[in-house]
């Protein structure tokens, strides 16, 4: 029986797969990365379609909107040699090919051992349902301290890549924003006073 | 669903300390340049705040955040010696990081962090807040080790460490995870009672307790998973090294505490044998490799690996008293670190770091007192009578006999005499060898020499009355076992 909601999932399931294909396939690494785009954002469209808008909405704010844009930004910066790229595709692809059949061969013994079919359909969430306010609701009650842990190694994270990267070597030409911005007129023009013509 | 803010002034010195390297991070960015202690200065109030309020807490027992947070004895103590050590790290370092450019707001900022992972999982009653209070410490620490950025050494030490640091953090989630799909619960009393009908011969379990005691066991650094310490200890910069050899070692220790004795007590047997093998592996390696070291930064890193050794059979004996004895040598070890290397950065200058054993050639000479410091803490590392050192093996011996594992004591004793060697060969070095001509002066660092001197008189003193810091270590585990 084909609902509207089977439709739809099959729908983006499909170009879900065909997208994930592209990106491993595609010859062009800008293109990979578009494909990924894709991917990503079929992912999301079957998120809000399992009811869960919150991680939908996000896996396209964050990853399509922030994370793939620096991918972008860094594959279209590198110099990539696409046939250096490509060189040695043959010789890893039965080893690709023996550990996706590897997946697929676990992933149909958890299908036909764990009982599947038996499981119940979830209960249908009451009308007023809203998944955002209930994970928000988890995050700040039940595991409000992890939250803040959280936070903490993230600030963590921001002072270490800082401290880490940003340092000025003598000697490198580089762009002072601030030393830009204190500039007065007297440091860019200097008024020398020419007594012309003393003759 | 009880209020989740119940109790949570029980968490008051973790909220402290956040806070206050906040506090700090910001205030260095717009006073540093008029202030230039004031990064330094506020850690050292931040630390006594917390001494403070750890104080007005300490007894009381409790549970905070749904759970998440335990607060006890235990968790009080390794909170007070960590302050200690951090302190006397921020002391010790002043100088050491001023002559080398390092002496910027963001390092105090990442001991701060380090130090409140360390809180973080002493009082850790989930599995996920243990995770992540270890990830805080352990993400601080790559950056203090990498930070040195004129240092190749400090740079390769810092990418070393991040990457096996990362595999063990692998390590320790999957033997978390197998812990949690056998109990069901990531709470740790949960699964503490989850365990209770389960035996050794769960495959299951055998594997979660393995991975689990890897994943420590490279924390702390013991053998055979010690391979990164001895890089990282002499590639950082010294004044990091010290930090590294002192707070992160009681937090491995609550890890231990929180994960193996509050969670899987039930099923000691299984995590005792693998302990059995850390502590001979590690106390083989420790005191054997360290013989040949001719950089002390690097034989002090042997030399922890041997320590962790001791450290082990305290806790494979499991009883009161083992672990007891456990954290009583793990602080004894922080405070002979603290010292040993707090004595590398008294002797380096500028241009001259002070890490080969023979830039100590002499030192009696040039300068009786700090000889006679080095002295104590080498006597003490090595176990010699009345140092601290000897009484904190002592302590460790009697409880695995009491465990009735008189062939692991045996061994002990006998790779203790072995390791006894190296420190000596320091003291000769120090007595009987003519000072190398080309030996810069040494500098003049008042308050840090007379921190050292406390520090090192200390481990004579505990050494003749180490009762009241047994009672407080008894006093701590009372609660947990």
């Amino acid at each position: 029986m084909l609902n509207i909601t089977s439709i739809l999932f099959y729908a983006f399931s499909i170009v879900l797969l065909g997208a994930a294909t592209m990106v491993v396939i595609a010859r062009n690494p800008v293109y990979a990365t578009l494909y990924l785009v894709l991917a990503f954002f079929s992912a999301a469209a079957i998120f809000l379609l399992l009811g869960a808008e919150f991680l939908g909405l996000i896996l396209i704010l964050v990853y399509v909107g922030a994370v793939m844009v620096l991918f972008l930004f860094v594959v279209m910066m590198l110099d990539i040699n696409l046939a250096r790229l490509k060189e040695g595709f043959l010789s890893y692809l039965p080893l690709g090919l023996a550990i996706a059949a590897l997946g697929v061969l676990e992933l149909a013994m958890v299908y036909w051992t764990a009982p599947m079919g038996h499981i119940p359909a979830p209960a249908p969430f009451p009308g007023n349902y809203d998944n955002t306010r209930a994970l928000g609701y988890v995050l700040y009650t039940q595991y409000l301290y992890p939250f803040e842990i959280a936070a903490a190694i993230l600030l963590v994270a921001i002072i270490a890549a800082i401290a880490l990267t940003l340092r000025r070597r003598s000697g490198t030409k580089s762009q002072r924003t601030e030393e830009q911005l204190r500039v007065q007129a007297k440091d860019r023009v200097h008024l020398v006073d020419l007594r012309a013509n003393k003759h | 669903m009880t209020d989740i803010t119940a109790h949570w002034t029980l968490a008051l010195p973790e909220i402290w300390v956040l806070s206050m390297a906040c506090v700090t991070l910001l205030a260095d960015l717009f006073f540093a340049e008029k202030l230039r202690d004031i990064a330094a200065v506020l850690t050292g109030l931040t630390l006594l705040g917390a001494a403070v309020l750890t104080f007005m807490l300490m007894g009381q027992r409790g549970t905070a955040f749904a759970g998440m947070f335990i607060a006890d004895p235990f968790a009080n103590v390794i909170n007070l010696f960590s302050y200690l050590a951090v302190f006397l790290v921020v002391i010790y370092s002043g100088r050491y990081l001023r002559e080398r450019g390092l002496y910027r707001g963001e390092v105090f900022v990442l001991l701060l962090f380090a130090l409140l992972g360390v809180m973080i999982m002493a009082s850790g009653g989930n599995l996920l807040t243990i995770y992540l209070g270890l990830e805080l410490l352990a993400l601080s620490q790559y950056a203090l080790v990498a930070m040195y950025r004129d240092s190749l050494m400090a740079t390769e030490a810092g990418l070393k460490y991040f990457v096996l640091g990362a595999l063990a953090s692998g390590l320790l989630l999957y033997g978390m995870s197998l812990l949690y799909g056998l109990t069901g619960s990531l709470d740790v009393r949960d699964i503490a009672a989850g365990l209770v009908n389960v035996t050794g011969a769960n495959l299951v379990l055998v594997f979660a307790m393995v991975f689990i005691t890897a994943g420590i066991a490279f924390k702390l650094g013991a053998a055979p998973f010690h391979m990164w310490l001895p890089d990282v200890y002499q590639g950082a910069p010294t004044a990091i090294t010290l930090f590294l050899a002192s707070a992160p070692k009681l937090g491995a220790f609550a890890l231990i505490i929180r994960l193996l004795v509050d969670g899987s007590y039930g099923v000691m047997a299984v995590w005792q044998q693998i302990f059995i093998v850390l502590a001979i592996a590690s106390l083989v390696v420790g005191n054997v490799i360290a013989i040949a070291q001719g950089n002390i930064k690097r034989m002090l890193a042997y030399s922890t690996v041997g320590h962790v050794g001791f450290l082990a059979l305290g806790v494979l004996a499991g009883t009161l008293n083992g672990l007891a004895s456990a954290l009583f040598y793990t602080v004894v070890y922080v405070l002979m670190s603290l010292a040993g290397f707090g004595m590398i950065l008294l002797l380096t200058r500028a241009d001259f770091e002070a890490e080969r054993i023979d830039d100590f050639k002499g030192l009696a000479r040039r300068k009786p007192w700090y000889a006679a410091m080095m002295l104590i803490i080498m006597f003490s590392m090595a176990g010699v009578p009345p140092t601290v050192g000897f009484y904190a093996k002592l302590a460790v011996f009697q409880a695995v006999i009491e465990a009735g594992y008189v062939w692991v004591a045996v061994i002990g004793v006998l790779l203790a005499v072995i390791g006894a060697f190296y420190y000596l060969r320091v003291i000769k070095v120090m007595y009987f060898d003519a000072p190398e001509d080309a030996a810069p002066e040494i500098a003049r660092d008042d308050v840090a020499a007379a921190f050292m001197s406390v520090n090192s008189v200390a481990l004579l003193i505990l050494g003749i009355l180490p009762g009241p810091l047994m009672a407080f270590c008894i006093y701590a585990l009372q609660g947990v076992i």
